[in-house]
């Protein structure tokens, strides 16, 4: 279980988070959804360690990760997966070397079994045989889908996905959705994912949560979510261009 | 006037921070250089970066200098008929300081620059936040195989450089000036004394440390986009200019009151 208690963060004088407090259960997996520059990406770093708060707790299963450090943090973090925005891929590595990253640097696995586990991840995004090519020769849904084979390649007990179906083409984006319901539905893989696109949410989401200025404002199940009342998660998800978060920004000249 | 202050007040402290963040990031580095396990490939890599590839830019400029060398002071000692002294002026100024800072300033463009757009490269394509999601730290991962493959390389260079800057001399003194090869070659050797390779050494040790702390704290601390990392590449080469020159003074002094 991870529970995020009074989670606060600004950056210079710009507030992120300001009392943000979210519980995502063992086994399932939560989507959060908000506008562009709300601080969902700034969120997932909080959970896995890479940012700290200004003052809050993150409680996973007992331990406040925000108070983890050097080794005991190392030994946390290999529970995690996580895809992020930009793939985030080292270019300097092969794809190959960047998947099999954790098993190479890690464990002392032969070559062998390592290139056949990284052949795997790659099937179950989608691809094969570009073992041997660098990042940059990769088109940008491939880096993501190879940025998810990354992120899996160690079975964690917890995945958080940025975008996980941005910039990747639909009938790929539904095979990626399938992929995050079998991690969920057969290995119980505690998720959190971040998305735009309401229709992964709805097929890959336990709960979905909203992220607006700072607090996450409503949390509640697909189904609930369709026929919500609240006015604010109504314009997110029908992409209406008038109601009250673009009433606001004209207010304050934006949330940023 | 409280203006004026306040903005010198913030400088200092930004300095300091610098100064501060530069610090840490050598003794963290320091920390995770003897903790093992020790990637040999990575450093060996790394050495072949740092300093194979740097062998044909350091061998150029120290030939030039040592050439240079003799030709300029041949100006003034042939007015007092002392020609036969350039070869010492040339092997003593090689060894004890144009060899260690010369080398250190060609490396520190060469290879400190390219650590710096490569980590800040990094950095802001969040590859670093990538590493320690994947339960690795990225001073021990990038920093630590530089550090070791740099300090070792850096004198190494240095005495390649000391050796070529002679060769340099001869060549002028011997070819152009018409001074004979073995006269040359004792008045290079006959006043060099360990001492002075030592020193130049010493030196070059430190100027490999600064070369890889700040490039590598630059790059770390990149931000905003690729015009952030053409910044923090520019301020890198900058600061370890400024930094191997200090240094220098520093040492320069030191050894010659000390010994
Ligand atoms: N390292 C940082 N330094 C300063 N500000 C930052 C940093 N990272 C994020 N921010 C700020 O935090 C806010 C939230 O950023 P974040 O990347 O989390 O947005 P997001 O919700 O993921 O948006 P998108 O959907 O476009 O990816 C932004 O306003 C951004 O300016
Ligand atoms: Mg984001």
């Amino acid at each position: 279980m991870i529970e995020i208690i009074n989670l606060c963060k600004s950056f210079n004088d710009h507030m992120v988070f300001d009392n943000l407090n979210l519980t995502i259960n063992t086994g399932e997996t939560m989507v959060i959804i908000g506008r562009s520059g709300v601080g969902k990406s700034v969120l997932l770093k909080h959970i896995i360690g890479i940012m700290k708060p200004d003052s809050g707790q993150i409680i996973i299963d007992g331990t406040d990760i925000t108070k983890l450090a050097g080794k005991e943090l190392d030994n946390f973090r290999v529970r995690f997966g996580m895809l992020f925005q930009g793939a985030a891929l080292f270019d300097s590595l092969t794809i190959e070397e960047n998947i099999g990253f954790n098993l190479i640097e890690h464990s002392n696995m032969p070559k062998g079994d390592i290139r056949n586990r990284v052949a795997e991840c790659l099937g179950l995004v989608g691809l094969k045989g570009i073992e041997d090519l660098k990042p940059a020769e990769l088109s940008g849904g491939m880096k993501k889908r190879v940025g998810l084979a990354r992120a899996i390649c160690m079975n964690p007990e917890i995945m958080l996905y940025d975008e996980p179906t941005t910039g990747v083409d639909p009938i790929m984006g539904d095979a990626i959705n399938d992929l995050i319901k079998n991690l969920h539905d057969k290995l119980k893989v505690t998720s959190v994912a971040v998305t735009h696109d309401m229709v992964s949410a709805y097929k890959i989401a336990s709960r979905i949560a909203m992220l607006y200025k700072g607090k996450i404002v409503a949390v509640s199940t697909p189904n609930e979510i369709k026929s919500t009342t609240n006015p604010i998660v109504k314009q997110f998800i029908t992409g209406a261009a008038i109601g009250p978060i673009t009433e606001n920004e004209e207010g304050e000249g934006g949330v940023r | 006037m409280l203006e004026r202050l306040r903005e010198i007040g913030q400088k200092i402290l930004v300095f300091l921070r610098y100064a501060g963040g530069i610090w840490a990031l050598f003794i963290e580095t320091l920390l995770w250089t003897f903790r093992p396990p020790l990637k040999r490939k990575h450093i060996l890599e790394q050495m072949h970066k740092v300093g194979v590839q740097s062998l044909p830019i350091v061998f150029l400029t120290s030939l030039f200098t040592g050439m240079v060398l003799a030709l300029q002071s041949a100006y003034q000692m042939q007015r007092i008929s002392a020609t036969m002294y350039i070869a010492s002026l040339v092997s003593l100024s090689m060894c004890r300081e144009l060899g260690p800072v010369l080398t250190a300033l060609v490396v520190a463009g060469r290879v400190g620059a390219s650590i710096t757009a490569e980590l800040g490269a990094m950095k802001v394509t969040e590859q670093v936040d990538a590493l320690e999601t994947l339960a690795t730290n990225p001073v021990k991962y990038l920093v630590v195989p530089k550090f070791v493959a740099l300090f070792f390389m850096l004198p190494i260079l240095t005495v390649y450089a000391d050796f070529i800057g002679i060769v340099g001399g001869y060549m002028v003194g011997v070819g152009k000036l018409g001074i004979s090869s073995s006269l040359y070659l004792r008045m290079t050797f006959d006043p060099l004394v360990l001492k002075d390779v030592f020193t130049g050494l010493i030196k070059s040790f430190a100027f490999a440390v600064i070369i890889c702390v700040v490039a590598c704290f630059q790059g770390l601390n990149t931000e905003g986009g690729a015009e952030g990392v053409g910044k923090s590449t520019t301020l890198s080469v900058v600061m370890s200019f400024i930094m191997i020159i200090a240094a220098d003074c520093f040492f320069t002094a030191l050894f010659y009151f000390a010994f």
